[in-house]
């Protein structure tokens, strides 16, 4: 079967040497490059099946634009979240979780618009809808164990897309205010891990992750919640 | 991805340890084919794609891709790959970022493929090893029999 696959790790490619690969410059996750970019797009593809018409192999091109520059100017949320105004409002005792609410509240106009304007959400992999994530998630960062809305995976799996949605939620929210459709991979992650209560809540769930005598529970919350290079960043 | 250079040193010198722990083989197989206006082009992705009612992928050694039919929607799939660790904010906003079908749909009506597969494959990316030899034999056989003569290889 003639196949041609793109390269994200060159050293590695050189290594495994596949018939055609073609190696792009771009972070990983970031198969062709930017989103909403088609003529980027089409030049990669066209890059890659081009190999398709070469003599012999196995041969590893390199593809030889950058991703294109962006400007970043990612905004902070139209709501900022102020912890002590959220107990005075709600009388809840428990600050972390006002605050997250009403951070989740404030980003469902701009997920909803994400939502109308692509015709499509990445939130689902849990199968919890919107209304419901955020006090599910919250609920283990507490240290408890809420019962398993799916049976057909295990309850550390259920946290685990839970915390896929939860992410994918509030990018998908704030790429749809004004200016930040194109914001970059590194100051998306950057705003989601330094600027918003989610991230503090994902930092609480690692904790008790790491704590837990769950081996399945135990090595999602070590491993799969929290990208190594953010918590490096923590740690430093 | 990034260049090896703008990393930094950690990140670095892990790309190299992994690059000593990849597979290397003694064949190249080199399979050739018709021109690429005449081709059929199937998308294989590590991305842990899957339909929104689907299974979700789990680290099972046994269970290791799922089917996306041809004429699927944006909003019909959603992604349960098990990584923290890359950047899914690209893919949020356009999902041809990880799989381009709309691009394949275009360049088959321009006339630059031959046409799309009737089916495409997703697999988990962490569950790809060794063992999945069998199911990568057999997701071949069912590329065979959709008649595709170009497989495009789509890492996350």
């Amino acid at each position: 079967m003639p196949t041609a696959s793109i390269s994200f790790i060159r050293p590695h490619t050189e290594v495994i040497r596949p018939p055609r690969a073609l190696w792009v410059p771009f972070d990983i996750g970031r198969t062709l490059g930017p989103p909403n970019d088609a003529a980027f797009q089409k030049r990669v593809l066209l890059a890659l099946m081009g190999m398709f018409e070469a003599p012999a192999g196995p041969c590893l091109e390199d593809f030889p634009e950058d991703e294109p520059e962006t400007s970043d100017e990612i905004m902070v949320l139209t709501c900022p979240v102020d912890f002590a105004q959220d107990v005075a409002d709600t009388e809840e005792t428990d600050q972390l979780q006002a605050a997250f609410r009403r951070e989740m509240r404030a980003m469902r106009p701009w997920y909803d618009m994400g939502v109308a304007r692509r015709q499509r959400t990445a939130v689902g992999a849990s199968g919890i809808g919107v209304e419901a994530l955020g006090d599910f998630i919250y609920a283990f960062a507490r240290g408890e164990e809420p019962d398993n809305p799916r049976k057909d995976i295990s309850l550390a799996y259920t946290l685990k897309f839970a915390v896929v949605d939860l992410k994918a939620y509030y990018i998908e929210g704030i790429t749809a205010q004004p200016g930040q459709a194109g914001a970059s991979g590194k100051r998306l992650a950057d705003w989601f891990w330094d600027e918003t209560v989610a991230a503090k809540v994902l930092m609480e769930l690692r904790k008790v992750g790491e704590a837990n005598a769950d081996s399945v529970m135990n090595q999602i919350g070590i491993g799969f919640i929290v990208p190594d290079k953010i918590l490096r960043r923590y740690k430093n | 991805m990034v260049r090896l250079e703008k990393l930094i040193e950690e990140e670095r010198e892990l790309m190299q340890r992994m690059a000593r722990m990849c597979p290397s083989f003694e064949t190249h197989p080199w399979v050739e084919g018709p021109p690429l206006s005449q081709r059929r082009v199937a998308i294989i992705t590590t991305a842990g794609l899957h339909g929104r009612h689907d299974r979700p992928f789990q680290l099972d050694p046994n269970d290791f891709y799922r089917v996306i039919p041809g004429d699927v929607q944006a909003n019909d799939l959603v992604m349960s790959h098990i990584s923290a660790g890359f950047d899914r904010s690209a893919y949020l906003r356009d999902w041809n970022v990880a799989f381009p079908i709309d691009r394949l749909r275009e360049m088959a009506a321009e006339g630059i493929i031959g046409s799309v597969a009737d089916f495409h494959y997703s697999y988990n990316s962490p569950s790809a090893k060794v063992e999945a030899a069998g199911a990568i034999r057999e997701v071949a056989g069912l590329l065979k029999k959709d008649n595709v003569d170009a497989v495009l290889l789509f890492p996350v």
